[in-house]
Formats: structure tokens, sequence, C-alpha cells
């Protein structure tokens, strides 16, 4: 309930200034180069999150809801659970210990004659891919467990290798659930600022919406921003809804 | 059904998966026992004098004392208002059902900075009388909007599984609404709420990014690591801080998932209303 008196209130603050401001935010927002470049940003690292996660997650989800013993299964799902819910700040806090100049990564990679890629856009994308992993794990293990291991085993004896399998029956299976994971990762990373903040130097729309409510108090504008993150996410739950992934929430 | 390399291969997968998740946590916990001030792996020795200092740092007490308040309360006001939308959504049918089960969700779709904002504003914009001051009140109420998510989710789900029956059962031999509730219903929901207010506790004593619009000047733990990481003193204390977080929040998750397999569920769908 507070919810709805809440956006209630948002939008008429943005109408309301909008006496002296009318579509100017929206405009400005279109026309400048640098926030055209910052919402680029924020959508194509939250894609790449997205399919990373979606790429990492696919075998362990598979392993788990397919090969490993119900008691193996039971221990993964605990071992995915927990890390989850651990605070998301001291996640990113260790992060940036483990890529910074005298850190972990680069202390692991000398040896190799290999650098770590330090902060900016690729730590962003890693250390984003890192936090919203298990959200994407355990819906896409819950999609896999609801395949019966019969069509599998159709598919083998029809003549398909594993990968053929994987890719004509697993995969398609699979999609729905991916999907729904989907919405966390790509969700997850659009409203995000406190990681850009600390392991770049670069800004994401999030961190130019805090600015604006919290330095520039330019409310109006940060409301306009944030009208961006919340559009895209509409459409890509509307995308999301035709490739099923309601029914694998 | 898969070949022996093929599994071979997904544990393999797995396995990797599973340190890649693990690893970082575990560099935080051994800077925790860093000897030196600064933060150059690998570190050279091991000590517990940052303990002792952690818990001798009045910001860290205060932000302590702030986080467990908050978390408490959006925990009960979680519990309370989460069990009673989940009771009326799963047992009575009225008009706008559909629609409290959806905005009850709705958190999970907005992004963190976009409720926060939502807050902040209306906070400040109160109408006189019922003016507040940004502070401890403000952050309980910002986390128990998505706390109330989670228990609501958990309950839900346990409702779902238990019959009306038993309940109507208890009303045709005489049983008024508050015994049926009392004896039957309640001793049903226990560990369902038991899980969702540990779940809910956990969401609110990590929560950043809502916090940082509706905690004025008071400071929860999570703030105050924010706002000391660019204080290079003070980093050996934030490492020892951030271990004792990931043990808070992961101990709650650990006992309700335990407790009740709906947690796994409402884990993933739980979380993303909230742990931002």
């Amino acid at each position: 309930m507070l919810f709805v008196a809440a956006f209630w209130r948002l939008d008429p603050f943005t109408a309301q200034i909008v006496h002296d401001y009318g579509f100017q935010n929206f405009e400005l927002l279109w026309q400048s180069d640098v926030y055209r470049a910052i919402t680029q940003r924020t959508i194509l690292i939250a894609a790449a999150v997205t399919v990373t996660d979606a790429v990492l997650a696919l075998p362990v989800a598979f392993y788990m809801a397919k090969v490993a013993s119900p008691k193996t299964r039971n221990l993964l799902v605990v071992a995915i659970l927990l890390p989850l819910w651990a605070s998301y700040l001291v996640k990113v806090y260790a992060w940036r210990i483990i890529l910074q100049e005298q850190g972990v990564l680069n202390w692991a990679l000398d040896p190799l004659g290999l650098s770590g890629p330090g902060f900016g856009n690729v730590a962003t994308w890693l250390v984003f891919s890192y936090l919203w992993l298990p959200f994407m794990i355990l819906p896409v293990y819950a999609g896999l467990e609801r395949i019966p291991s019969s069509l599998l085993d159709a598919s083998a004896d029809l003549g398909a290798k594993g990968l053929r399998t994987l890719w004509r029956v697993v995969l398609p299976l699979a999609l729905p659930a991916i999907a729904a994971g989907s919405i966390f990762t790509f969700s997850l990373t659009l409203g995000d600022y406190i990681t850009p903040q600390l392991v770049s130097s670069t800004q994401f729309i999030g961190n130019v919406v805090y600015n604006n409510v919290g330095v520039a108090n330019n409310l109006p504008f940060a409301a306009a921003f944030a009208t961006v993150p919340v559009v895209v996410m509409v459409i890509y739950l509307l995308v999301a809804r035709r490739a099923g992934a309601f029914e694998s929430l | 059904m898969t070949s022996r390399a093929g599994t071979w291969l997904l544990r393999g997968a797995t396995a990797l998966t599973l340190a890649f998740i693990y690893l970082p946590l575990l560099v935080i916990v051994l800077y925790a026992f860093n000897t030196r001030r600064t933060l150059v792996w690998p570190i050279p020795g091991l000590t517990l004098k940052w303990f002792g200092k952690a818990i001798d740092n009045p910001g860290v007490r205060d932000a302590l004392v702030v986080s467990l308040q908050a978390a408490l309360g959006a925990t009960a006001i979680a519990i309370v208002l989460g069990s009673l939308a989940a009771l009326a959504v799963a047992r009575h049918r009225f008009f706008g059902r559909e629609a409290i089960s959806f905005l009850v969700v709705l958190p999970l779709a907005l992004p963190g900075i976009v409720t926060g904002m939502a807050l902040n504003a209306t906070f400040r914009n109160l109408p006189a009388p019922f003016g507040v001051e940004l502070g401890l009140f403000t952050i309980m109420v910002g986390h128990a909007t998505f706390c109330i998510v989670v228990v609501y989710n958990n309950v839900v789900a346990r409702l779902r599984r238990t019959a009306a029956s038993l309940e109507e059962a208890s009303a045709d031999l005489g049983a008024d609404a508050w015994q049926t509730f009392r004896y039957v219903t309640f001793p049903q929901l226990k560990t369902a709420l038991l899980a969702g207010g540990l779940l809910a506790f956990a969401l609110s004593f990590d929560e950043v990014i809502v916090t940082t619009f509706t905690a004025g000047a008071d400071q929860t733990l999570p703030i105050w690591i924010l706002s000391n990481l660019s204080r290079p003193n003070q980093l050996p204390i934030v490492n020892v801080v951030a271990v004792f977080v990931i043990l808070l929040s992961m101990i709650p998750v650990y006992f309700a998932s335990k407790l009740s397999s709906e947690s796994a569920g409402a884990g993933a769908t739980g979380v993303a209303g909230g742990a931002r």
C-alpha cells in the first residue's frame, strides 16, 4: 500500500514542478550525448551480464537438476542460496580489494605475465555477473528439474548425441526459466549505482539519478531519468512474458 | 543419460562456479585477520587485533544498534502485514484480490533506486501533522516494504499447501475466529512465519540502497561500511565489520532453509525485492 502512495507522490512530483520544466528534462536526456552514452552503457552491460550469467548458470543448474544425487542436490541448493543473501555491499567491496592494483587477481595473474582488468567497464561487468549469478542458477535449476528425464533418454535413444540433446531438447525447454532468471539479472543491473561507483569511474543511470536527488537536488530530472530503466524494464517484462518467463518465476 | 565425460565436465563446471562464488567471500575473511593496515596481497600474517578495535569503535557500535533495531522493527512490521495480506489473499475472495497479490510483489520489478526515491519524496512531503524526520523509523518503514514480500511469499506458499477445510471444521465445532486462528491456523503457519521472519531480518540487515534514501543522519552497518570505504585508516575495521555482516545475513538464512522448504523458493524472488 505504501508503494502505491509512494508512486502517487512520485508522479505528481515530476508533474507538479513540470509547470516550469515541461518536457525539458526528457529533451535534455534525449539530446545530450553524455546521458545517451550512460543509458547505452547501462543497457549494454545489463545485457552482457545477463548472457554471462545464463552461460555460467546452465551447466551448474543442469548438474544439480539431472546428474547430482538428491543429497548433493540439496547441499548445492543451500550452497547457492546462502551467498545470494550475503551482504551485497560486502561482495562488491570484496571485489574492490581483489581487483585493486596490489590485489589477489594481479598477484595470481602476474606469474602468467598477465594483469587484471583494473577498475572500469570490465570490472563492472565482472562484479555484476558475480553478484547476480545465484539469481540465474536457482530459477534455471527449478525449470530444468521440471523437465522429465525420459525426454532426455528418448532423445538419446533416437540417436542424438549429448550436445545435440542439449541444443535441441534441453535449451528450448529451459528457455522460460532462463528468461525468468534474466529478469533478475537484467533489472538488478539496470537499477544499480553502488557497484559502478565502487569498481569503476564510469556512471550508470542510477549514479546520475542518485547525484541528482542528493547533491544537485534536481528531483524532477532524477525522476525523469529514473523512468528510463522503468520503461526499459516494462518492455523487457513484456518480451520475457512472451518467452513464458512468468510461469517459471 | 549423459556420458561419463559429460558428467565430469558438468562436475568440473559446478566446482568452478562454486569457487567463483565463494572465493571473494574467503578473501574478505582472510583480510579481516590481516596484520598490516594496508590491503596488500599476500597478507603477511594473521592477527585478531582488529576484532577488538572494531568492538571498541563507537561508530561501529552505534551503527550496529541502529541496524539491529531497524531489522527487528522491519521484520515485525513485515510479519504482521505480510501474513495478514497472505491470509486475505489465500483464504478469502474479495474485490481487488488479484491487485493486492500483484502490488505486494511489485517491489521485485522496480529498481531499488526508484523505491528509495519514492519513499524519500513521500517522507519529506508528508502533510504537517504526520511529518517524520528521516531516521530509524523511516529506515524501518522503508525496509518493511520489501521485507513484506518475503514473509508474504512464505506464508502464501504454506497456506496453499494446507487445506482451508481444517479451519472450517474448527468453526463447525464451535470455535470463534480467534480460537481458530490461535489453535488451528497459527500452528500450521509457525515455521513459515519464523523462516520468513529470519529471511526478512537478513534482508533488512544488508540493505544499502533504500537505506541511503531513508536514513537521514542515522547509519546502519552497511551505510557505515560504505562511508568508511574511502578512509584507508579505517579499512581493517571495515573488513571485520564486513565479515560480521556476512555472518549475520547467512546464518539466519541457513536456519530459514532448514525450517521451511518454501524459503528456498522464496529466495530468488524474495531477495530481488530487497538485496540490491
